[in-house]
Order: C-alpha cells, then sequence, then structure tokens
C-alpha cells in the first residue's frame, strides 16, 4: 500500500494551489512545560476556541511538532521520551472523507522509522500512515475507530476528542531521526512545491 | 520496510494509488494492458479547459488528462448528489466507433455473443468483445443500431491500443463488407441522476417524449445554446454507468466540430440546471456509483482471461446465439453455461459482490475460507450509499452464493465478510413497461 505522500503524488500539481490549513504560528510559539493539571484544563479550552478559527490547537504535551515527507506530524515530549502522532491537515485534506483507520496494536514492539504504524482509508485510496521515527505504540486514539471522519475535521489535534492517531515511546535514535524531520514553516514550503 | 519505490514496483495497484488515489487505479492499470498512456503525452478532451476553469483535480486516466473530482464537492458529497440530483460526466475518453455496411451485423455477431440483426433501430445493449479459442474479454462495449445496417459502439479509453488492433486484425479476417469509423477527436458526456430527464428535457430543442424514451433507447437530437442557438444533430442514449436514470450525449467529431459544441452544450446543460440540480462530476464519484451499481471495469473485474460466464455476464448471451453459437470462444463458453452438476463444463470461479467488515478490501485482496484461499477481490470501496464497505470479486464457484461467509485478508488481518447481491443499491433505470 501507498504512504500517504505517494497516495497524494498524483494531485500535487494541482493540490499545489491548496495552502495547508493549519497555521504554523502556533507551533513556532515559545517553549513551554506544564506543571499542573489545571494549567493543561485551561489549555484545553483554548484550544477549543482555536478549532473554531481552524488553528491548529499547539500540543498540550509537546514542545515542538515536526512533519515528515509523508505528510505525519510528531509532538516530542520535553523529555524526548513520549511522542503523538498524526497525519498534518493537508493530508487529511488531500485525502478526502476518511471512512476507516486501522490502528496498530500497542504490542510493545519498537517501529522502525518509515515502517507502516496504521492505515487511513477514505472513498478515494488507502494509505500508510509511517513511523516519523523508530518508536513504540503505548495509546492509538480509539475515537477514530468510532468516528473516521475526526481525522477530517481535526488531524492535528492531539487533545482527547482530536484527530490524533497515536502515542509512542522514542528512544534515543527516534529523538535524534525528530531532530531531522521538518517543522512547521519547512513543511508548509514542501507541501506549496 | 518498505519503501515507496519498492512498493511501486512490486505491486501495480499500489502504483495506482500513487499516481491519484485509487481512482487512476483504473487508468494506469487497464493502460498497463493496453500500454496506451505511458511515454507518450497526455492527450484532452474538448472539456479540458472547462474542468480546470471548473476547480477540477486533473489526473491521467487512459491517456488523458481527467477530471477526478472538482473543488466543490468531495467525492462522498458529489456521489450523494449524483443519486440524489444529477451529474455531468465528462466521459470524451471514451473511444466511438461506427461499424458500418451490409455485412456489419454480421461481424458484430462473430466478435460477440449478442444478437444484432434482430435488434431495434435506434437501441443498444452492452455486451463483449471476445478472444477466438478462448473465450475471453477482450473489452466490454456498448453497441447501438443506429441504422439499417449501421452500428454505434462506445469501448473503454484504455483498451484503445489493444482494442484497435484487434478490430483491425477481426475485420482483415473476417472479410466481409464494413467500414469502420473510429470517431476520434468526439465529445461524450454522461448526464446522470434521478433528475436528469428533467434537466435534459429542458435543453432539448428537438421535440422527443423523454417518458416514452427507455433505457437502451437511442436518438438523434439538438440542444439548446446559451446564446438560443441550437448544437448540431446529438446521438443521446438513455443509460449510463451510476445505476441512475441518465443518458449518454455524443457530439461526433468526425462530421461536426465537436470541440466547441461539446463545450457549449456542457455550459448549456449546467447553466440551465442551476447548481442546486446539477454539478460537474469526476472518475472518483463514476468509481463508487459503478460499483455500487454492481458494474465492471474492465482491467479490474474483467480482463483477457475472464469469459463472459465467469464475470456473471451470462445474460448478455440470447437464446438463439446460445443454440447456434457462431462467436469467438463459443466453444469454450456454452459449455460454461450449464452448470457441472447438471452436465456442463461450468466455472471456477465466479463474479460476486461482498460486505466486508472493518477495512474497505481493495483490488488484489485475498479472498479465504477456512484459511485457504478461494478467490480475490478486483474492487472495492466503502459505499458512501450505504455507508458498508462493498466489494466485487472472483470467488471460487460452490461459495458464490449470497449469504455465504468468508474472510477478506485486509493488510494482514482477517476481514468478515459476506457474499451479496449486486447491484448493491437498486437500479433506477427507466424502463419500458412489461
Amino acid at each position: 500500500m501507498a504512504s500517504i505522500a505517494c497516495s497524494l503524488r498524483a494531485v500535487r500539481p494541482v493540490a499545489m494551489r491548496f495552502a495547508p490549513r493549519a497555521a504554523p504560528v502556533v507551533r513556532m510559539a515559545p517553549l513551554r512545560s506544564f506543571s499542573s493539571s489545571r494549567m493543561t484544563t485551561s489549555y484545553i479550552s483554548r484550544m477549543n476556541i482555536n478549532r473554531k478559527t481552524n488553528q491548529c490547537p499547539p500540543s498540550l504535551t509537546g514542545l515542538a511538532r515536526k512533519y515528515t515527507k509523508d505528510h505525519e506530524w510528531i509532538d516530542l515530549s520535553a523529555d524526548r521520551k513520549t511522542g503523538v502522532i498524526g497525519i498534518s491537515e493537508y493530508a487529511a485534506e488531500q485525502l478526502g472523507d476518511v471512512v476507516y483507520v486501522e490502528l496498530p496494536p500497542a504490542s510493545g514492539e519498537w517501529t522502525e522509522q518509515g515502517d507502516s504504524i496504521g492505515a487511513v482509508e477514505s472513498v478515494k485510496s488507502a494509505s500508510d500512515i509511517n513511523a516519523p521515527v523508530r518508536c513504540k505504540v503505548t495509546h492509538a486514539n480509539a475515537l477514530l475507530e468510532e468516528k473516521p471522519a475526526t481525522i477530517n475535521q481535526v488531524p492535528e489535534d492531539d487533545s482527547a476528542g482530536g484527530g490524533w492517531i497515536v502515542k509512542v515511546e522514542v528512544d534515543e535514535e527516534g529523538a535524534k531521526q525528530f531532530d531531522e524531520l521538518m517543522d512547521a514553516a519547512a513543511y508548509k514550503e514542501f507541501v506549496a512545491e | 520496510m518498505q519503501s515507496f519505490a519498492r512498493i511501486a514496483r512490486a505491486s501495480p495497484r499500489v502504483k495506482a494509488s500513487l499516481s491519484a488515489g485509487r481512482l487512476s487505479t483504473a487508468g494506469s492499470i487497464r493502460c498497463a494492458s493496453s500500454a496506451s498512456s505511458s511515454g507518450e503525452a497526455l492527450k484532452k478532451t474538448p472539456l479540458y479547459d472547462f474542468h480546470v476553469a471548473h476547480g477540477a483535480k486533473m489526473v491521467p486516466f487512459a491517456g488523458y488528462h481527467m477530471p477526478v473530482q472538482y473543488s466543490s464537492l468531495s467525492l462522498a458529497d458529489s456521489h450523494h448528489f449524483t443519486r440524489k440530483h444529477a451529474s455531468l460526466f465528462d466521459v470524451s475518453h471514451m473511444v466511438q466507433h461506427i461499424f458500418k455496411g451490409p455485412a456489419a451485423a454480421a461481424f458484430l455477431e462473430k466478435v460477440t455473443p449478442s444478437s444484432w440483426s434482430s435488434v431495434a433501430p435506434m437501441s443498444g445493449k452492452l455486451t463483449t468483445f471476445l478472444w477466438p479459442g478462448t473465450g475471453g474479454i477482450v473489452d466490454d462495449t456498448i453497441v447501438t443500431r443506429i441504422g439499417e445496417d449501421e452500428y454505434y459502439v462506445v469501448t473503454n479509453g484504455a483498451c484503445l491500443d489493444k482494442d484497435t488492433k484487434y478490430i483491425d486484425e477481426e475485420l482483415g479476417k473476417f472479410g466481409g463488407d464494413v467500414q469502420w469509423t473510429r470517431l476520434d477527436g468526439s465529445g461524450l458526456v454522461a448526464l446522470q441522476g434521478p433528475q436528469s430527464a428533467e434537466i435534459l428535457s429542458e435543453v432539448l430543442a428537438t421535440d422527443i417524449n423523454l417518458k416514452e424514451f427507455y433505457f437502451g433507447n437511442t436518438v438523434q437530437a439538438q440542444l439548446k445554446l446559451a446564446d438560443g442557438s441550437k448544437t448540431h444533430p446529438v446521438l443521446i442514449s438513455r443509460g449510463g454507468y451510476t445505476g441512475e436514470d441518465g443518458f449518454e450525449i455524443s457530439f461526433n467529431g468526425k462530421l461536426y466540430p465537436a470541440s466547441e459544441s461539446t463545450v457549449k452544450a456542457v455550459e448549456s446543460l449546467i447553466q440551465t440546471a442551476g447548481p442546486e440540480r446539477l454539478q460537474m462530476a469526476g472518475l472518483g464519484a463514476r468509481d463508487s456509483l459503478r460499483l455500487e451499481a454492481g458494474m465492471c471495469l474492465y482491467g479490474h473485474d474483467l480482463d483477457d482471461t475472464t469469459t463472459p460466464v465467469e464475470a456473471g455476464l451470462s445474460w448478455i448471451i440470447p437464446p438463439e446465439r446460445r443454440k447456434a453459437g457462431g462467436f469467438h470462444g463459443a466453444e469454450v463458453i456454452l459449455p460454461q453455461l450449464t452448470p457441472k452438476s447438471k452436465g456442463g463444463a461450468g466455472v471456477e470461479r465466479r463474479r460476486v459482490g461482498f460486505v466486508v467488515q472493518g477495512a474497505p478490501a481493495r483490488e488484489g485482496a485475498e479472498i479465504q475460507k477456512d484459511g485457504e484461499k478461494v478467490g480475490t477481490i478486483t474492487s472495492g470501496v466503502p459505499s458512501p450509499t450505504l455507508g458498508k464497505n462493498i466489494a466485487m470479486g472472483y470467488i471460487k464457484d460452490g461459495l458464490h452464493k449470497a449469504g455465504t461467509e468468508v474472510d477478506v485478508v485486509v493488510r494482514g488481518r482477517k476481514r468478515a465478510a459476506v457474499v451479496t447481491k449486486m447491484p448493491f443499491t437498486p437500479a433506477k433505470y427507466w424502463k419500458a413497461p412489461a
């Protein structure tokens, strides 16, 4: 099966006209850390506001979000040991109506960078979701089994109710690979190419 | 780990999905057998500029730049809109032909298993071109009798090269008086959906009683244009590829300036109907619509190795031809019509429909029964109308009855599936009262 990038490739010439809807500015916000759960809660309510304005909500756990050429995103935690993975708004828009999301079992096994950790099915196509970095799946977003269309609505939302795909454990190698991925600005340029 | 390049090499289906989602799958695979598009510059239909101006995503399909969908509607929305209102599809990539002459019917009766000399004028039907010896399907086609000894034939765009060679060779062997003209540069559009008839009636400049113009009928007519003028005569056939009522309108490029007239007629249809009733639709919606309607896509659900009996198309062979034979592959096909249980040859595999749980099954997925391979999926899509995953494929004879429970393997996991009668959604053709 094709990666998301592959599935999108042919539409690229036309797709160029679509700018990603996500506003990467949020991602460029200064680093924060969270010390209390209350702060987290207030952050969630702000995120909901963001959703209405169609902005990309900032990550709760992560400090930075990076993107792959296959159109996955990954947030890495401050301690660089855990992450959240999803597909980009650009990819979600290009895939069209997502009708099924194949989630990986939390098998306890490490997945190498670029290997499939799941799949997204739209009316149009089936696309692999590939691991942006070497990682171990700890949680899959069960909401997507019931409501796969969440991916179309809020693909870059890593909160409960968001379209994130999996939460993962990341090791040193994975963290190093993370550093090599595109940041929001670079990704925006990449999809505009 | 599989790199993109490796996957692409390993499996043609994946290569297809690379080149535009599943939709163009159809294009690349169908072309694989005819090699019509690779390496050559893509052709444009008369409506190319119109599509681009209307926000179409263009993809390579059957050697043409074709619209896969339009920015105004998602694939599912376009699908629903067609079933509820009407959609207009550019199908100018399909190949239109005229076979004319005293021996035209005899020729068509050699290469297809249907009867043509007895067919009523201005009516047509589905049939298949067949390989001699094996009875395999060269292409599926709609043939319409448009004159005493004149037949209008529409074949698949992706089979252009193969069909051309086939027809050329067969005409050579046949030797009778048949003139064959390929109507290159023509336009063909499909108006499909429950509101098609009312829309068409508003643009007809010729008096035609659509109530008595039935599925399979064809008529020559003119259409009103926005500036008050009329088109040149066009050929309108009632039918289509969505399971809905609808029409296909042909603009003959050999007789008329079709590249202009097709665009003007489409503009007239779109303007007259308005966006509430009519939208442009692309190959994407066409694929999910035809699959719900249980219709085959050549290169996927049919190929050179499939006989009409295996494909569930025995109904195209009328009683007189079953008796007399005389068409290519009859020696293989006719014995297949009688099941083994009744002393005939029967078939080893049959095309049937499936409803699949969980993940949608796509082309190439293996069908299993009790862990053993019993068939292969040839087309599959999440059905926008039913909200279920539908598919068609070939299954071992004996397991083909509706209700049979099997497994379909998607990404290494078995998914429960049930053999299901097709069409998946009821056909809504405008048929003559029985």
